[in-house]
């Protein structure tokens, strides 16, 4: 028998008044604490991609759009860039690595990335099964890949024109699994990886076949790649560095050799070369800006859900009061003081509140696993609703200060009462 | 074992009671008579420190009662005084057991289980303990009340027309149960009550003067 057995015998009392005010309560909570683990898994996913990949080089386009397409894979890329920019930036002493990337196909939605074996190193990836690229038309897969795809090592599969799923298919485009990464949390777990010889091998038959100019590849900047590979690398020389015609790739994702590149490199590449240099960091907290109104505004009408139930928990407090005013008068009488009948609707208000923020804390969770088990797309925030952000105690904290809120009046009138008025009363 | 003197209670211009002297020993049984209206309650909660008379002392078994702080008064009563309101006041949210465990909590003493167990065999609700208030019949609410009252063995037990809407022999019943649990706890018994059947019963009595009400 305590105050707090005596709180949880009165909520038990009116199970549907408190139920309401805990369900209400625990929505808006459930509510603010996803929208912390969505923006929070999103952010680390987005800095997680990004990570060691300093600057994106791409043809003339919006720096985010090359930054959305050679970093997280989802953006159509402005278009191409002549292999002798590559050499270009591989010979500048600021610069530690030059990986290129090779963009415009895809298999079953799955984009097929034309590169090098660092790519697979840049995040941290390493094979399952079978062994990287060697020849072209083999591919490695990505774990995503070849969960969804069901292919193996040896499999043999056709890549289709275009990133979209249902693009013209390229018949004679068969890549042969030759590997098949470990799942890392990054990227590249949904990316086909190949050769930029595959690439090019691929376009080239399909350019001879039908030169319809449509390529997601061959858009105009590409057309003007030749002029423009001219001027970024006059002192290269691509004919004797290559056989063959000019050869091309999308993007380039660089690494600097020292921090100190990060203040001039990309302001001279961008000035003096027909290329576009941006910055991974930059762009991915400018898009988080834009996100994070959108999360704001979402979370602005969560804490108006517990606005509302604290009010709700008020009201139902004042009228539990006028009810129990007889209850508060005999435990005086039986020798308890003005701050303990004070204290039991206190302790219930905070009873209510703290359990309505748990419930709310477990529901946000589950619907975090739920939706990563659903959506493939967010499978990393499966992983997520098994931790506890640190801000969910601001938002347990809060809560229970909203259920200090609620009492304070009521348990200011249960101080006031009149015990001897009261008892005498009816 | 108390003493009131020279006390009177207003309310606004309305004296509500009047007492020059009222001297009980420890042990004795007391009725409180005066007719309806007569500001019996209000002394009741005067000797329980509930209430404080616009002027007069209280004195329980030594202690100054008016004298003590908010707080201490409260403890103060805590353990001295039993009382059992007219309208019982059972809480609702709370089983027989509890209701009586409430009696110490509130006080901030120990739960003696063994106290409220007998106790609830001595006045005949053991069989009803897991019961809510709104389960019992009048009579097992009132011998709750009663329980409550003396579970923290107070000096001075106090019941405020305990035997209203009852008929003679529940009366009769009623009554002996107070006597009986007073004694067992030696405290000092007093009886608010307008029941010309509840003077026979009780050794001592007061009367409340009528006192000019007209006003109120």
């Amino acid at each position: 028998m305590s105050i707090f057995h005596l709180a949880l015998a009165y909520a038990r009392r009116r199970s549907l008044a408190t139920l309401l005010v805990v369900v209400l309560l625990a929505i808006g909570v459930a509510t603010v604490a996803l929208t912390l683990l969505i923006s929070r898994e999103l952010e680390a996913h987005l800095t997680r991609d990004a990570e060691g990949i300093d600057l994106v080089v791409g043809a003339k386009g919006s720096p985010l759009q090359i930054v959305l397409a050679g970093v997280y894979h989802v953006d159509v890329p402005p278009g191409n860039i002549p292999l002798a920019a590559v050499q270009f930036l591989r010979k500048n002493p600021m610069i530690a690595q030059v990986i290129p990337l090779s963009l415009g196909d895809s298999f079953r939605g799955f984009r097929i990335v034309g590169t090098e074996p660092e790519f697979v190193a840049q995040y941290g990836g390493s094979l399952a099964h079978g062994e990287l690229w060697s020849l072209p038309l083999d591919a490695v897969l990505g774990s995503d890949v070849a969960r969804a795809s069901q292919l193996r090592v040896g499999d043999r599969f056709v890549g289709s024109h275009g990133f979209a799923e249902g693009g013209g298919a390229h018949a004679d485009a068969r890549y042969t699994v030759t590997g098949v990464l470990a799942p890392t949390g990054a990227v590249i777990d949904r990316l086909v990886l190949t050769s930029l010889a595959s690439v090019w091998a691929v376009h080239e038959r399909h350019h001879d076949d039908d030169d319809d100019g449509d390529h997601a590849r061959g858009t105009a900047a590409a057309k003007e790649s030749g002029s423009s590979g001219d001027k970024v690398a006059p002192a290269a020389t691509p004919s004797t560095a290559m056989p063959g015609p000019t050869r091309e790739v999308t993007l380039a994702l660089v690494k600097y050799r020292t921090p100190l590149a990060a203040a001039s490199l990309p302001r001279t590449i961008n000035k003096e070369t027909e290329l576009v240099a941006a910055s991974p960091a930059f762009e991915t907290a400018r898009l988080l800006t834009v996100f994070s109104a959108g999360v704001d505004m979402i979370r602005a009408f969560a804490w108006i859900l517990v606005a509302a139930s604290t009010l709700m928990l008020f009201v139902a407090l004042a009228q539990a009061l006028d009810e129990r005013r007889y209850d508060l008068a005999i435990m005086r009488a039986l020798g308890a003081s003005r701050v303990q009948v004070a204290t039991v609707l206190l302790t219930e208000s905070l009873v209510l509140a703290a359990i309505g923020a748990v419930l709310g804390l477990v529901i946000a969770h589950l619907a975090a696993a739920a939706i990563g088990w659903w959506l493939p797309q967010a499978a990393p925030l499966a992983a997520a609703a098994r931790h506890f952000v640190p801000e969910e105690w601001a938002i347990v904290a809060l809560a229970l200060a909203a259920g200090i809120i609620a009492a304070l009046w009521p348990a200011w009138r249960a101080y006031r009462l009149d015990v001897a008025a009261t008892l005498a009363e009816g | 074992m108390f003493e009131i003197t020279g006390v009177i209670h207003r309310y606004g211009p309305v004296t509500a009671v009047e007492i020059p002297e009222w001297h009980a020993a420890a042990g004795e049984a007391w009725l409180l008579a005066g007719p309806s209206g007569s500001g019996k309650s209000t002394v009741l909660h005067i000797l329980a420190g509930l209430t404080t008379p616009t002027i007069g002392t209280v004195r329980v078994g030594g202690t100054d009662v008016m004298a003590l702080a908010p707080g201490a008064r409260d403890r103060w009563r805590g353990r001295t005084v039993g009382l059992v309101p007219q309208r019982l006041h059972l809480v609702g949210a709370l089983n027989v057991r509890d209701n009586l465990r409430l009696a110490p909590t509130m006080a901030g003493l120990p739960v003696d289980e063994m106290r409220i167990t007998t106790l609830m065999e001595a006045v005949g609700v053991i069989d009803v303990s897991r019961r809510f208030p709104s389960q019992l019949s009048q009579g097992q609410a009132q011998r709750v009340a009663i329980a409550r009252a003396v579970v923290n063995r107070p000096a001075l037990l106090l019941a405020d027309e305990p035997t209203a809407n009852l008929d003679d022999a529940h009366a009769a019943q009623a009554l002996e149960l107070l006597r009986g649990q007073a004694i067992e706890a030696g405290a000092t018994l007093v009886v608010a009550s307008h029941d010309a059947r509840v003077r026979s019963l009780l050794p001592h009595s007061f009367t409340l003067p009528v006192l000019d009400v007209a006003a109120a």
